[in-house]
């Protein structure tokens, strides 16, 4: 008994601790003029499915629930945005290479035929977020276009 | 009293606790440093042999390729995974310096992508492995059309990749060993050109 009370005030004692450890939030108030939306016409129902489904882990603005800012979730988030900066911003697309640019619409267009984007944990939050039939085909379809008209 | 050295000892505890799990574990964000430059200090060094030098980098390249491809044609998961990453290193260490302008900016770019493909590799399942593979190759097949090549290579082609897209890559042998679909259907394809 003695022990689990231990383990639970430290337990407590590392969840206040942790709050003290800074967060970067990645957050930005412009768009930039590389942005994927500012370089190729976008139709306004696709801007509006991207900005919801892909923008807060793909770009330098997310939009941040209030739970991300207490640790550990912050800390988690972070990561994951890091992650998914590193593999794709749209924020920077003007500086993609057309030949990266491309490489960058096929991973698109198979990650969102194969279900692996938006990721589960993220949508199991952010219901909005999910992708439907129809939006898949809208995205898949103009992303194809897209990257025919590069090559 | 008893009590609260034992708050504080478990304070510390945890503190200890959390700055060890803590996400801050250090440059995990600075992007990964090119490795150009360490490893060709001597080609930098010795300008004679710069020319040469380039070309050995080709060949490196198309050497790791080709031993990646051997392990797909195996479908060899682990394997192809190791051999991304040493892909990518090599591909790293390309030293373009000795290059027009063009042909640089050229090959910059077909670098970053390709780099980026063998990191994939490095880290994928068999099917993504493929994918990557296919664009890798054509990658491979572009430095290779400005960097040019001492020994011959085959640009060979399977129509029924990817529900029939078709997908190209390179091999020292004429002979098919498709690396798209390994067992089932090695030897689906065609040599669709010769680089010499």
């Amino acid at each position: 008994m003695k022990f689990i009370k231990i383990i639970a005030w430290l337990a407590l004692v590392a969840l206040i601790v942790i709050q003290f450890f800074p967060i970067t939030l990645n957050e930005s108030d412009t768009v930039p003029q590389s942005d994927f939306m500012v370089e190729n016409q976008v139709p306004a129902t696709i801007k509006n499915r991207l900005q919801v489904s892909c923008y807060d882990c793909h770009s330098n603005n997310t939009d941040y629930p209030w739970y991300s800012k207490i640790q550990p979730a912050a800390c988690y988030l972070e990561d994951h945005i890091q992650e998914g900066k590193d593999e794709l911003n749209f924020n920077e697309w003007a500086e993609y290479s057309d030949r990266r640019k491309n490489s960058k619409l096929r991973s698109i267009i198979s990650q969102i035929e194969e279900d692996k984007m938006p990721l589960d944990s993220y949508t199991l939050i952010h219901k909005d977020a999910i992708l439907s039939d129809e939006d898949k085909r809208v995205i898949i379809d103009y992303m194809t276009a897209l990257k025919d008209s590069l090559e | 009293m008893k009590t609260v050295k034992r708050t504080i000892g478990t304070m510390a505890l945890a503190a200890i606790m959390v700055l060890t799990v803590s996400c801050k574990d250090g440059n995990k964000n600075e992007p990964a440093a090119p490795m150009s430059n360490e490893m060709h200090q001597e080609s930098m060094d010795d300008k004679d042999n710069m020319a040469m030098n380039d070309n050995q980098d080709a060949k490196a390249v198309l050497q790791d390729y080709f031993k990646l491809k051997d392990a797909l044609v195996e479908t060899n998961n682990d394997k192809a995974k190791q051999l991304g990453a040493t892909l990518a290193s090599t591909l790293g260490s390309f030293d373009a310096s000795s290059y027009s302008d063009n042909e640089q900016q050229e090959l910059k770019d077909i670098l970053e992508d390709a780099i980026e493909h063998a990191e994939h590799i490095s880290e994928s399942d068999m099917a993504h492995q493929r994918e990557h593979f296919k664009i890798l190759s054509k990658d491979v097949t572009d430095m290779v059309a400005i960097t040019g090549t001492e020994m011959k290579i085959y640009e060979q082609f399977c129509p029924m990749y990817k529900n029939n897209e078709g997908g190209a890559w390179l091999s020292m042998n004429e002979e098919i060993r498709n690396p798209y679909f390994g067992d089932k259907m090695l030897k689906c394809g065609k040599v669709q050109r010769e680089i010499n």
